[in-house]
């Protein structure tokens, strides 16, 4: 409860648009030891080790297929692992229902195709969760949610209805919603791939801003500049391992195994 | 000779507009009425061979139904003998004298005469709940909903059934009868079947082994026999198994026995609006720490709901029909009324029948499509998410 009160006083005392990510627990944000998956026969996720620490941003890139989507959606359990051990601000993904409520409520996802509530209305998209989830009166709610549309620079749009808007202004909505819930942790699961090419700076720009604001976040992405502007990691993946983890200057300039080498190749130009 | 060709052609690329062209009506044969008949009528050969047969068909049916019904009708009389031809000496059209003097029959079946302003007030409660529910610009919509689940459903069993404590003398179901019948079976299992076949529709798709094995058994079997067969086995063979004291009424064992079947049912079209519904609105929902009823109630349903609302109706009109089965375990519903009523002897005339079934063809029609209609313009209405 203190905490909304605290995201309140930002809103209205002060009207910088910008926000306070809410501090960590612990100094890791998310640690992944061990983690294993297979769909069926198929191993999807290889021995993942990763561990990222509060502020850290990661931008995960490789081949479809490479297990990247998966690793970051067993992150807030959309998908389970079947071994090793995945700890989110220091609680443990089990089975425990509740145990996965508390770690959704604190990472926000956004999604390749936005996952927008088409019958409610863009307002209504980002106040659902803190009314329902975090118990919050709905004018607070909708207070919280303008400024975050504010913040991504549509507040004009709020009581319109997803499907009346443009996909990058719809991406942006996504990233209001997620933000509503006043996350410790961000997920991007590949936020540009859908978007017409002139609407992924629109929603690149938004995610800088998140990022100079200090909050965790893992990136899965192929944009490339982006990464070498946010990125303190780069983590590069290939059939469900991770083939190489480096900063961006490192990576991009001193590829170490042959096949970081090669995607670098085929997608720098 | 070259040179002037290429001039030509940069001459007709360049190109600037001087002043702008006026709004002008459109062509009269595009618009007004005979604009409409060309477009929704006459647009192709196949469109104008139809228009032709349907007004045949129209033509011929039309006429008919007019003469039969209003021109050779007979109006007024006592018995019989006002609707026969040897006795009238003209040709006779649909007899109205039996459906006035049976029309309370028709309403209230065999319900006390005493008793029967009971009926009318349930009617009037019932209308005005409906109109409180589905009128949007009804005030207190909210206590509309208390009032039509919970108030409505309580206050008219007693009034129906009676309470002597109040003064209301107990009237046994076996006299109920007619529309009171047919509306009193169709509400119950419009009102049940949806929130139970949701139920049964989320069993269906549930993890759980246990529920989904239930929710499959049941629906697989109970779409897997005849409603005649669900209402001969409530009626006749639960009291088999039931000592007769505790063996429930047979009305309402009859109410039972619809609501389960036409929950399978409406299990079924739900489920259909599930399955359409993007695997990304279920993370999109988990993803903000939505609970799976939480999930459900505020971003699945609604949207399943509004893809299924033409199949919901289909099946509720559907039910309402098939509430004339009741007759088969021994209830009196409206059309069973106007059936005992064709072949009462005081009546006996070639026309008799054909009038009574013209009533229940009227009484029917006009509950389906008023359902229709209303649906339609629900649909519309939810729409409104999806323009662009």
């Amino acid at each position: 409860m203190r905490k909304e009160k605290g995201i309140v006083m930002a809103t209205t005392a002060n009207a910088a648009l910008h926000l306070k990510p809410t501090p960590l627990n612990t100094a890791m944000a998310v640690e992944l030891t061990g983690v294993n998956k297979w769909y069926g026969t198929f191993h999807v996720l290889r021995d993942i080790d990763l561990t990222v620490k509060g502020g850290e941003r990661i931008v995960i890139c490789g081949p479809s297929g490479s297990g990247k989507s998966t690793m970051i959606r067993c992150i807030n359990r959309l998908e389970e692992h079947q071994q090793g051990r995945i700890v989110i601000d220091g609680v443990e993904l089990t089975n425990d229902l509740k145990k996965i409520d508390e770690v959704r409520r604190d990472v926000g996802m956004v999604f390749q195709h936005f996952n927008l509530f088409p019958h409610l209305t863009v307002l209504e998209n980002c106040t659902l969760a803190p009314i329902w989830v975090r118990k919050m009166p709905k004018r607070e709610a909708d207070e919280i949610a303008q400024h975050y549309l504010k913040r991504v620079k549509i507040p004009e749009q709020a009581a319109k209805y997803p499907g009346q808007l443009s996909g990058g202004q719809q991406q942006r909505v996504a990233i209001a919603r997620a933000l509503c819930m006043n996350p410790k942790i961000m997920l991007f699961d590949e936020p540009t791939s859908a978007l017409d090419p002139e609407m992924v700076k629109e929603v690149l720009d938004t995610m800088v801003g998140l990022a100079e604001d200090g909050m965790t976040m893992l990136v899965v992405s192929h944009e490339m500049g982006f990464a070498r502007q946010v990125a303190n990691r780069i983590v590069f993946m290939d059939s469900g391992q991770i083939i190489e983890a480096n900063t961006p200057e490192e990576f991009f300039h001193h590829p170490q195994h042959e096949r970081t080498k090669l995607f670098l190749s085929q997608i720098l130009h | 000779m070259t040179m002037a060709e290429g001039d030509l052609a940069v001459a007709n690329i360049k190109f600037v507009r001087s002043a702008t062209i006026d709004a002008r009506p459109p062509p009269l044969a595009m618009s007004g009425a005979l604009g409409w008949l060309r477009k929704n009528l006459l647009s192709t050969p196949f469109n104008i061979a139809l228009t032709i047969l349907i007004v045949l068909l129209l033509a011929w049916v039309i006429p008919g139904l007019a003469k039969f019904l209003l021109i050779d009708a007979v109006w007024t009389g006592t018995d019989r003998d006002a609707c026969r031809e040897i006795v009238q000496h003209r040709e006779i059209g649909a007899c109205w004298p039996f459906v006035w003097e049976r029309w309370a029959y028709f309403v209230y079946g065999s319900y006390p005469i005493s008793e029967r302003w009971r009926v009318d007030v349930f009617f009037t409660m019932l209308a005005i709940g409906v109109v409180w529910l589905l009128w949007l610009g009804a005030p207190r919509r909210d206590l509309g909903s208390v009032y039509f689940f919970l108030v409505l459903p309580i206050a008219s069993f007693i009034l129906l059934t009676g309470w002597t404590r109040i003064g209301l003398q107990p009237v046994d179901t076996v006299l109920w009868g007619g529309i009171l019948v047919t509306i009193v079976v169709a509400s119950v299992g419009i009102i049940c079947s949806l929130p139970f076949g949701i139920l049964l529709a989320l069993g269906r798709r549930s993890r759980m082994p246990a529920v989904r094995l239930f929710s499959v058994v049941f629906i697989e079997f109970v779409r897997g026999v005849p409603l005649v067969t669900v209402l001969f086995m409530a009626s006749v063979m639960l009291p088999l198994f039931v000592p007769e004291q505790y063996s429930p009424d047979k009305l309402v064992r009859a109410l039972v026995g619809i609501a389960l079947f036409a929950s399978a049912y409406m299990a079924e079209v739900v489920r259909a609006g599930l399955q359409a519904i993007p695997k990304g609105q279920f993370e999109g929902a988990m993803a903000v720490g939505l609970s799976y009823w939480q999930m459900m109630r505020l971003i699945i349903l609604p949207q399943a709901l509004k893809i299924t609302i033409p199949n919901i109706v289909n099946t509720y009109i559907g039910l309402f029909k098939d509430t004339t089965l009741v007759f088969i375990v021994g209830i009196f519903d409206f059309l069973h009324t106007v059936e005992v009523s064709r072949i009462d002897p005081k009546w006996a005339t070639p026309v008799t029948s054909t009038t009574g079934y013209a009533v229940a063809a009227m009484f029917y029609l006009v509950f389906c499509y008023a359902m229709s209609r209303y649906a339609r313009a629900t649909e519309a209405r939810l729409a409104m998410s999806d323009r662009r």
